[in-house]
C-alpha cells in the first residue's frame, strides 16, 4: 500500500509520531492518597498535597509504579531499574505547585514496540521511544462565570503515563490502528480504563511531511485529542495544510496547534506558549526510583494474555484469519465474550467462524441499535453459545435463529426455552414433511406440470410454499430432498 | 524568675514546686516585657492559656510537659497562623500541624509563639522579614545588633529567656549562625533526621529542622523528641533515634578531632582564631587527639550553595501564586498580571533576588554550566567529608566569620551577607550534622560560637564533644 499523497507538484510522505497520555488505573493519585473517581463534585478529591499547601510533600504511590512497569512489559519495552522524577516548571491556575512532577531524562520505561494489523492481512511494527509517569493538572473552568475562572483540582495529581512513539506512523489510518492497539493493550493489562470520552486516554500528534527520501520536515504538534475520529480528521487536515504551504513555496513553522472539532481545522495555540522554558530539574522532594529486577520478574508473572498472544491463539486454535483475529482481540471484552461462548460446547470450536459472525454481526447490530456495550449485553455468552449450537445441530434454521436472538435480547431467556415455548423447533420428521409436500403438490397442479416440463426454477416456489405451511420450521435439507423425490415420481 | 534549663524546670514541675500555669505566666510576662526586640511574629496570650488547659493534666512522663517552646514561623501550626515572614502568607492559617511541632505537642510542650525569621528563611540577619528586624537581645549601648539568621527570632527567644527551647531550620547555616550570634546552643542534625513535612520549603535538598536551647543537654532532649521517620517525607531517614540525652558523655579519650586548614580564611578576627585555638586545646586536654585535615573543595561550597539553594527555591516558591491561598494582588487584568503583581508585591527583595538567580541557573542553555556543575561539586564536597571521617570522629571549626554585626551593616551588600555562611554551608551541602555552642567572647563581650561537625547520623558524637566543651564555661 502506498503511503504517498499526490500534491499538485509532486508526491509527499507524511511522518507522524504520537504522544499518548493514559491515565493510570489506580484508586489514588500519583503522589497523594486522594481518590481518582471521575465526575465527582469539584474539589472534593483534593488533599493538602494536591493543593500544594506550604510544606506538603509528594510520596510515590507504589501501585502506580507497578502499573507503569506492567504497561512497559505489555509494550515489549525495557524497564529501567533507575529512573528520576523531575519538575517541569510553569505557571497556570490549575497547576497548584507551579510545576508538574514528570520524568524527563530518566523515564521508568525505555524502548519498546507494538504491532498494528491491516485489513489485507499485513502488519507493521511501531516503535515506542519511552513511557514516563507524570502528574495531571487540574481543570480550569472558564464558562461558569462571565468574569471569573474556576479551578477544579480533582484531577490535579492523577497519575498519567505518557507513551511516546517513534515517527513510524505514515497516515491517519495507521495512527488510528496504533492508538487502538495501545488502548487495547492497556485495557488487557488493566492499567488504564481506556475511556477516551472521559479523557483517560488522550493524544498529542506530531506531524510533518516530506518528499520521499528527504529528511524529516518541520513538525507541528496537535495537542490533546480525545477521540480516534478527531485524531484522523486532525491529521488529514494538517497534512493537507502543510502540503499546501510547502507547495506554495512557504515554510512550516514549528508550532503547537489546537484542533477545532466543530470546524475540523487546526490553529496555533497562543504564541506565549512557544516561549516556555520548563527548567526541568530532578525533584529534590523525591528520591530516585530504583526498581529491582526481581520486582520486574514478579510483575511479569502477573501479566495476563495480551492481544497479540490471544490473536495467535485464535489463529492456531480456531483457524481465524489474522484480520478477524485482530478485530476480535482488539477489544478485550469482545474477545472475552467470544472465549466464553466457545467454551459452552466443545463442538463450537470447529464452528468458530459462525460464532464470530453471530457476535460481530448479529449481536453487535442489536447492541448498537440499543446503544449498549458488550459488557451490558442482555444475551449472555452461555445463551449465545447454546443458540449457535442449535444452529449447527440443525435444531433451528439460521433464519429462525435471528428471531430467537431478538427474543433472547428482549427477555434474556434461554434459547432452548424460547424455541420450546414458541414451538420453533425445526421439523425433521420426514412423514410430517411428506404430508406437507403432498399437500403442496396437490394444491399446485399447474405449477407441477410446468416444473415437469423443465421449469426447474419452480422448485424454489414449492420450497417456499412448503416452508410457509411448516411455519418456517421444516428442515430445508430434508424438505428439498422429499420435494425432489416426490416431484420426480409424478413424471 | 529565670530557669536555667529544660531539665531544671522539668524537675521543679515533677516535684510540684511550680505548675504549668505558673510557668506559662512567667514566660508571658517576659515576652510582654521584651516586645521591642520584635522576636515574635505571632504571640497570643489566650492561645498559651488554651495550651495550659490541655497540658496541665497530662502525665509528667511527657518529657516536655509545660516547657515553653518558641516555634520558627516556617513550621505550619494548626492553632497559630504561619507566615514564613512573608507578606504572601500574611494571615495564612494552616489546617495541619508540621511533623516536628506535632512531636513537641505530643510531649506536652507549650508553644509561646511563632518567631521571626528571614522571609522564607532566606537571609543571615533576620532582616528580610516582612514583619521587620529582630534585635539581638545581647545588643548594647544603642547599637542594635543582628541576631543572625534565618532562625534569628528563635535564637533570640532563647537568648532573651523568652522560652527554654526553640525550633529552627537550617538550609545553609540558619540554625548554627544565629546560635553563634546569640550565644546559645543550636544543632542542625543530619539531613533527613527530622521530617520536613509541614515546613514551608526553601531548598528541599538542604532544609533540615533543628533546635535551639540554653545548653547541650536540652538540645539533646529536644532533638530526641523531634527526630524520627515520617512516611509523608520521602527524604526522611528510617534510622533508630538514640537517646541522645541519656548517652551524653564528656569523655573524649581516644577521639580524633579534625581541624580543616581550609577554614582559616582571610579577614577573620584574631579573636575567632583564638577561640578556635582555645577549643582545640581544651579538647586535647580532655583526651582527644588533634588531626590536621584538608577538605579541598571547601572554597567552592559557597558558590555551589548559592546555585543549588536558589534553584530549588525558585521552584518551591512557585506555589505562592495568589490562586489558592495567601496574598493576591487586587484587580489584575489577566492571569499573567495576577501572577506578576501578586508575586512582586507579595515577596520581598531578597526572596525575589533568589528566585531570579534560581530561575536563571535552571534555564535552558545555563543548566549545565550552573545547576548541573553545582551538583557535581556538591558531590565532591560531600566526598571530602566522607574521606576525612574515615580517620577522624568529628571536625571542629568556628561557626561564623564574625560575632553579631550591627543591624545596619551589610544590608545593601548581598555578597557580604552570603559570606556569613562560609563555615556552615559545606556541612549543609554534605548533609552532615553540625552543632554550634557558645565558646568565649570577642572584646566587646559578644559571644562567639564554635562548630562541631559529625558523620551522617552521628549526632551523639558531636553532642558529646559539645557537652565536654560546654563544661569549660560552667
Amino acid at each position: 500500500m502506498s503511503n504517498l499523497i499526490k500534491g499538485k507538484k509532486h508526491d509527499w510522505e507524511t511522518v507522524i509520531g504520537l504522544e499518548i497520555h493514559a491515565q493510570v488505573k489506580s484508586n489514588s493519585k500519583l503522589f497523594s492518597s486522594s481518590s481518582t473517581t471521575f465526575g465527582s463534585k469539584p474539589n472534593s478529591q483534593v488533599s493538602l498535597v494536591d493543593a500544594a499547601m506550604p510544606g506538603m510533600l509528594p510520596v510515590i504511590n507504589k501501585y502506580c509504579i507497578e502499573q507503569a512497569i506492567k504497561t512497559g512489559i505489555g509494550l515489549n519495552a525495557k524497564i529501567n531499574n533507575y529512573s528520576i522524577f523531575d519538575r517541569k516548571n510553569y505557571f497556570y491556575a490549575d497547576l497548584p505547585q507551579g510545576y508538574q512532577i514528570s520524568q524527563y531524562k530518566h523515564p521508568i520505561v525505555g524502548e519498546g514496540k507494538v504491532t498494528i494489523d491491516f485489513k489485507d492481512g499485513s502488519s507493521k511494527d511501531i516503535r515506542i521511544v519511552r513511557l514516563h509517569l507524570e502528574q495531571d493538572a487540574g481543570k480550569s473552568l472558564h464558562d461558569q462565570n462571565p468574569t471569573k475562572t474556576y479551578v477544579d483540582l480533582n484531577r490535579s495529581g492523577v497519575a498519567l503515563m505518557e507513551i511516546v512513539s517513534e515517527p513510524d506512523i505514515r497516515n491517519a489510518d495507521e495512527a488510528g490502528l496504533y492508538i487502538n492497539k495501545i488502548r487495547s493493550i492497556l485495557m488487557y493489562l488493566d492499567t488504564c480504563d481506556g475511556n477516551m470520552q472521559e479523557g483517560s486516554l488522550r493524544a498529542d500528534v506530531n506531524i510533518s511531511v516530506r518528499k520521499p527520501g528527504d529528511d524529516y520536515g518541520t513538525r507541528c504538534e496537535i495537542k490533546n485529542l480525545n477521540s480516534i475520529k478527531f485524531i484522523k480528521q486532525a491529521i488529514n487536515y494538517e497534512v493537507k495544510r502543510q502540503i499546501e504551504v510547502l507547495e506554495e513555496g512557504g515554510v512550516i513553522e514549528q508550532n503547537t496547534l489546537l484542533f477545532n472539532t466543530s470546524t475540523g481545522k487546526t490553529r496555533p495555540m497562543r504564541s506565549k506558549e512557544e516561549a516556555h522554558d520548563y527548567r526541568y530539574f530532578p525533584d529534590p522532594d523525591l528520591l530516585p526510583l530504583v526498581i529491582g529486577q526481581s520486582e520486574i520478574e514478579n510483575l511479569k508473572n502477573e501479566i495476563p494474555e495480551l492481544p497479540d498472544d490471544r490473536k495467535k491463539r485464535y489463529i492456531n486454535e480456531y483457524n481465524l484469519s489474522n484480520y478477524d483475529a485482530s478485530v476480535l482481540t482488539s477489544d478485550k471484552s469482545v474477545s472475552d465474550f467470544f472465549d466464553s461462548v466457545i467454551k459452552v460446547d466443545s463442538r463450537l470450536k470447529k464452528s468458530s467462524k459462525i460464532v464470530v459472525n453471530w457476535i460481530t454481526s448479529e449481536l453487535f447490530s442489536l447492541l448498537n441499535e440499543n446503544d449498549l456495550e458488550i459488557n451490558n449485553s442482555p444475551i449472555t455468552p452461555e445463551n449465545l453459545g447454546k443458540l449457535v449450537k442449535l444452529i449447527i445441530d440443525d435444531v433451528i434454521s439460521g433464519k429462525i435463529a435471528k428471531d430467537v436472538l431478538l427474543e433472547m435480547f428482549k427477555t434474556k431467556k434461554d434459547p432452548d426455552k424460547i424455541i420450546e415455548d414458541k414451538g420453533l423447533k425445526q421439523v425433521t420428521d420426514t412423514s410430517l414433511i411428506e404430508t406437507i409436500v403432498d399437500d403442496v403438490i396437490d394444491e399446485n397442479h399447474k405449477m407441477v406440470d410446468q416444473y415437469l416440463l423443465g421449469k426447474d426454477k419452480l422448485l424454489g416456489f414449492f420450497v417456499g410454499q412448503a416452508m410457509k405451511k411448516s411455519k418456517g420450521k421444516a428442515n430445508p435439507k430434508i424438505l428439498n430432498e422429499i420435494l425432489k423425490e416426490k416431484l420426480s415420481k409424478k413424471n | 524568675m529565670e530557669f536555667k534549663s529544660i531539665s531544671q524546670l522539668k524537675s521543679l514541675l515533677d516535684e510540684n514546686k511550680i505548675s504549668v500555669k505558673e510557668i506559662a505566666e512567667t514566660y508571658i510576662k517576659k515576652i510582654n516585657e521584651n516586645k521591642d526586640l520584635n522576636i515574635f511574629i505571632y504571640f497570643n496570650e489566650d492561645k498559651i492559656h488554651d495550651q495550659v488547659k490541655e497540658t496541665e493534666n497530662l502525665s509528667n512522663d511527657n518529657v516536655l510537659k509545660g516547657i515553653p517552646i518558641a516555634v520558627k514561623d516556617l513550621f505550619c501550626t494548626k492553632n497559630m497562623p504561619t507566615t514564613a515572614a512573608s507578606k504572601i502568607l500574611e494571615n495564612f492559617k494552616p489546617t495541619y500541624e508540621s511533623f516536628v511541632t506535632q512531636k513537641l505537642i505530643d510531649q506536652g510542650s507549650i508553644f509561646v509563639g511563632k518567631t521571626n525569621l528571614d522571609e522564607f528563611a532566606m537571609g543571615s540577619a533576620t532582616n528580610t522579614s516582612f514583619f521587620g528586624n529582630t534585635i539581638n537581645p545581647l545588643s548594647k549601648n544603642n547599637n542594635p545588633l543582628a541576631p543572625g539568621g534565618s532562625s534569628g527570632g528563635s535564637a533570640a527567644a532563647v537568648a532573651a529567656d523568652l522560652c527554654l527551647g526553640a525550633t529552627g531550620t537550617d538550609t545553609g547555616g540558619s540554625i548554627r549562625q544565629p546560635a553563634s550570634f546569640c550565644g546559645v546552643v543550636g544543632i542542625k542534625p543530619t539531613y533527613g533526621l527530622c521530617s520536613r513535612w509541614g515546613i514551608a520549603a526553601f531548598a528541599s535538598s538542604l532544609d533540615q529542622a533543628g533546635v535551639f536551647s540554653k545548653n547541650v543537654t536540652d538540645s539533646s532532649i529536644l532533638l530526641e523528641v523531634i527526630a524520627g521517620h515520617d512516611q509523608r517525607d520521602s527524604t526522611s531517614s528510617n534510622v533508630k533515634i538514640p537517646s541522645f540525652s541519656k548517652n551524653l558523655n564528656s569523655d573524649l579519650r581516644g577521639k580524633v578531632i579534625g581541624i580543616p586548614k581550609e577554614y582559616t580564611v582571610d579577614g577573620i578576627s584574631d579573636e575567632i582564631n583564638q577561640v578556635w585555638e582555645d577549643a582545640i586545646k581544651s579538647l586535647e586536654k580532655k583526651g582527644a587527639k588533634i588531626k590536621h585535615i584538608s577538605l579541598p573543595h571547601t572554597k567552592y561550597a559557597l558558590p555551589t550553595y548559592y546555585i543549588i539553594a536558589p534553584a530549588e527555591a525558585s521552584s518551591n516558591l512557585a506555589r505562592y501564586d495568589g490562586v489558592k491561598y495567601g496574598y493576591r494582588a487586587e484587580n489584575p487584568k489577566s492571569l499573567d498580571e495576577m501572577y506578576e503583581l501578586t508575586r512582586s508585591e507579595g515577596f520581598g527583595k531578597e526572596v525575589k533576588r533568589r528566585i531570579l538567580i534560581g530561575t536563571y541557573v535552571l534555564s535552558a542553555g545555563y543548566y549545565d554550566a550552573y545547576y548541573l556543575k553545582a551538583q557535581k561539586v556538591r558531590k565532591l564536597i560531600a566526598n571530602d567529608f566522607i574521606e576525612v571521617f574515615s580517620d577522624c570522629d568529628f571536625i571542629l571549626t568556628p561557626t561564623a566569620p564574625s560575632a553579631a554585626f550591627s543591624l545596619n551593616e551589610k544590608q545593601d551588600d548581598p555578597i557580604k551577607m552570603y559570606l556569613n555562611d562560609v563555615f556552615t554551608v559545606p556541612a549543609s551541602l554534605a548533609g552532615i550534622p553540625g552543632i554550634s555552642i557558645p565558646y568565649g567572647h570577642d572584646k566587646e563581650g559578644l559571644p562567639l560560637g564554635i562548630q562541631l561537625l559529625g558523620k551522617h547520623y552521628n549526632e551523639q558524637e558531636i553532642f558529646n564533644a559539645a557537652f565536654a566543651l560546654e563544661k569549660d564555661y560552667e
